[in-house]
């Protein structure tokens, strides 16, 4: 690689360097087609792709007016501004130094994920060579279920992993397991989940109708099992005694669907997708018609861990959310279905993976839907969210008594530290810790979380 | 000895003739008529066909395989068993090496503890009955409720696979050693004791040999036991082997594969049984 092939164009008198967030275009709408362009170009070598961002930004820092540097440049010739540049700039170390941050306490890790779409970010990241990138050497660990990942989180055979976002609030609380104080680093993807139903409903659309159904979840502490609860209590069931819920690993959901021993599902893509893809169910409704922007993944590690290890922790931060930013942006999609469809991560059909991916997808009722937002992977841990995962655990039952919904949120959630690496990663990083959300049209305010729980007529707790 | 020899020929065809019945009723089964495209759809008739996987030159697999479906599959299998694309994806060779390790060793392990445990047991009484009710107990436990006390408490997964299979395949050896040891023939052992032999040097020339058929019909009930619980253990460990190669097909929906792994779960269950099959020859004897 000679550095006229550096895609910043540092010695170029033509480039801005700085004009996007980048410096590589002019203008950020330049930026953002290019981005999905070189996607593919970027998990060939992000090792090279780093080193040049850094080239680019020493010869920025050494003329931060652009205009001077290509002044420079027309006025010497480009050989010769690069010789004269390299002699005043210890290039290759400034590259190596950026690369190290703070040695790693442990190099080698061990995630855990279960293969569905949630866990996109987290599982791209490996192929796309952004682990690499933080001088990590991650072993993506596919797992047989979300109980055996809170064990081997607790037995500490997993580093860091993919959790349901309820998860490390439980663990942490020490309900449904021994206590493990657990931390939620990054929400993984919001919506991105489905109601699915059995063919045979394809009439039945009202909820209300459903009493008597068997409905499966992948875990009791999932958002799946909050929104099915929350969906069914609107509409006047009680889904402790008017319905039945199972927990079922999202294959199993396709398969009893199929055989008939359930009626539907609130499931993680693309689990909803490939019923359709199956033929055996239609997506009633996408998550993020009940709440738009809910949480549903995350990712997470131990206190312990981060206590132990607090710059590989801040590497595997950096890592996930380089990787959030990326899946985010709608023209990448595409590329990144072709990315962990294949059988070491999702093994998926890719057909199936980019219809959840890209928003374009078959309903099952011969209905061709476009909706962009059906996945988003916003990494923004936001403590109203953890608030409300506790406001219906606490609604249901799981948690009994008391509950200090602000102290734990803060606890688990770590807002700050997720604002500080994203800053730190030049990221656009929203402001206030706790906002208010809409969940089927009732707003819901942190600050009033005990009110909240109260407030509606079907619930377990007294 | 030629009536057996045309037993056996007789035996033989027909097992070839069920075979043949077996693949021909699945073939019939699944080459139900293909549906025709209707021609003059409209934009969005034809994305959504195209969405649901219809109009591909390749159709998509739907339902119950057919042969030639399995025999792609068994292919692509076979041809290449030995690939590692990092820790989720491993050819099939590997994971049946990982699987046969396991098993070795849970196995190899309860031979350890059975047959020098079942050889006391058997040669005292009060021993057998004391311990009775606890084997009677513990021997009927399938290995999925061993599992969850055995991650909680050994805290480490691959240790606690081996453990199943040890714990599980231990009861039908440590039975039939005791059994064997305690069943051998009174006069035998007089003969030895007139003869002054000391106890040690009995129990190894005159119980083992008695006592060995017994012995290597209980190890072949284990190892049938062993490889039983191998393939749930790995469904719900999840990481590596057979059961997790199932698992992994299960969840991508592909019963070709899913088929594939069961015929070869099959086939090495049988070949494990044939090779103690010939070592209990060796050690059987004509009264």
């Amino acid at each position: 690689m000679t550095a006229s092939d550096n895609p910043y164009r540092p010695y170029s008198p033509t480039s801005h360097l700085g004009g996007c967030s980048c410096g590589q275009h002019a203008n950020s709408e330049e930026h953002d087609a290019a981005t999905s362009a070189s996607l593919a170009a970027r998990a060939i070598d992000t090792e090279e792709l780093s080193r040049d961002f850094m080239e680019a930004a020493a010869v920025r820092a050494l003329f931060p007016l652009d205009t001077t540097r290509r002044d420079f440049i027309r006025a010497v010739g480009q050989q010769t501004a690069m010789a004269a540049i390299a002699s005043v700039l210890p290039l290759a170390s400034l590259q190596a130094m950026a690369q190290e941050k703070g040695k790693l306490e442990k190099p080698n890790l061990k995630v855990g994920f279960i293969p569905i779409t949630c866990a996109t970010p987290l599982i791209m990241a490996h192929p796309l060579g952004y682990y690499k990138q933080q001088g990590l050497n991650v072993e993506l660990n596919k797992t047989a279920g979300w109980a055996l990942i809170r064990d081997k989180m607790i037995n500490r055979e997993y580093d860091a992993s993919h959790f349901l976002s309820p998860m490390p609030l439980m663990m942490s609380m020490g309900i449904g397991s021994s206590a493990l104080p657990t931390n939620v680093a990054t929400i993984q993807n919001v919506n991105g989940q489905a109601i699915t139903l059995s063919l045979k409903h394809m009439t039945n659309r009202d909820p209300r109708n459903w009493k008597g159904f068997k409905f499966a979840i992948p875990f009791e502490f999932s958002m799946h099992n909050f929104l099915l609860r929350y969906y069914l209590a609107e509409a006047g069931l009680n889904p402790d005694t008017d319905v039945q819920l199972r927990v079922l690993p999202p294959a199993e959901m396709v398969a009893n669907l199929r055989s008939g021993n359930i009626d539907g599902f609130l499931g993680p893509d693309p689990f909803n997708q490939r019923a359709v893809y199956e033929e055996v169910g239609f997506i009633h409704l996408l998550t993020k018609d009940l709440w738009d922007g809910h949480p549903c993944c995350a990712f997470g590690t131990s206190s312990k861990f981060i206590e132990e290890n607090p710059n590989t922790f801040a590497a595997l931060y950096r890592a996930v959310l380089t990787s959030s930013a990326m899946a985010r942006d709608p023209k990448n999609r595409e590329s990144i279905a072709k990315v962990i469809a294949p059988p070491q991560y999702l093994n998926q059909p890719e057909l199936v993976v980019k219809q959840v991916l890209t928003g374009r997808f078959a309903d099952g009722l011969g209905n061709v839907k476009a909706v962009p937002g059906r996945a988003d992977f916003d990494p923004m841990p936001w403590e109203s969210m953890a608030v409300w995962m506790l406001t219906q655990m606490k609604r249901w039952g799981y948690i009994k008594g008391d509950v200090n919904y602000k102290q734990i949120a803060e606890k688990v959630f770590l807002l700050t530290d997720a604002k500080k690496y994203m800053k730190g990663l030049g990221q656009k990083v929203p402001e206030g810790n706790s906002p208010k959300f809409r969940i089927m049209n009732k707003e819901f305010d942190a600050a009033k979380a005990a009110e909240y729980v109260m407030s509606f007529p079907i619930k377990k707790v007294a | 000895m030629n009536d057996s020899r045309a037993l056996k020929f007789q035996a033989a065809i027909l097992s070839v003739v069920i075979l043949m019945v077996l693949l021909g009723s699945w073939h019939l089964a699944t080459s139900g008529g293909d549906a025709s495209a209707a021609g003059g759809m409209t934009a969005e008739q034809i994305e959504y066909a195209m969405l649901m996987g219809k109009d591909l030159e390749v159709k998509k697999a739907d339902g119950f395989p057919t042969l030639g479906q399995m025999g792609t599959s068994i292919w692509h299998h076979v041809s290449n068993p030995f690939y590692d694309n990092g820790p989720n994806d491993k050819g099939v060779g590997i994971q049946l090496a990982y699987s046969l390790g396991r098993v070795g060793m849970g196995f190899g392990l309860a031979c350890l503890v059975a047959i020098p445990f079942g050889f006391v047991v058997g040669m005292s009484r009060l021993l057998r009955l004391a311990l009775d009710p606890y084997i009677q107990v513990l021997k009927p436990i399938s290995p999925l409720a061993w599992m969850p006390l055995a991650l909680y408490t050994i805290k480490d997964s691959s240790i606690s696979g081996v453990f199943v299979i040890f714990i599980c395949s231990i009861w039908p050896m440590l039975t039939n050693t005791a059994f064997a040891v305690s069943s051998v023939k009174k006069e035998w052992l007089n003969v030895a004791a007139t003869l002054e032999v000391n106890p040690l040097r009995t129990a190894w020339k005159v119980i083992l040999p008695a006592a060995a058929p017994t012995i290597l019909t209980g190890m072949r009930i284990s190892m049938g036991i062993a490889w039983l619980v191998i393939v749930a253990a790995e469904m719900l460990v999840g990481g590596t082997g057979i059961g997790y190669f199932v698992w992994n097909e299960w969840n991508n929906l592909s019963l070709p594969s899913v088929i594939f792994a069961v015929l070869l779960i099959g086939v090495v269950g049988m070949l494990l049984d044939l090779t103690l099959r010939e070592v209990q020859k060796m050690v059987t004897y004509v009264d």
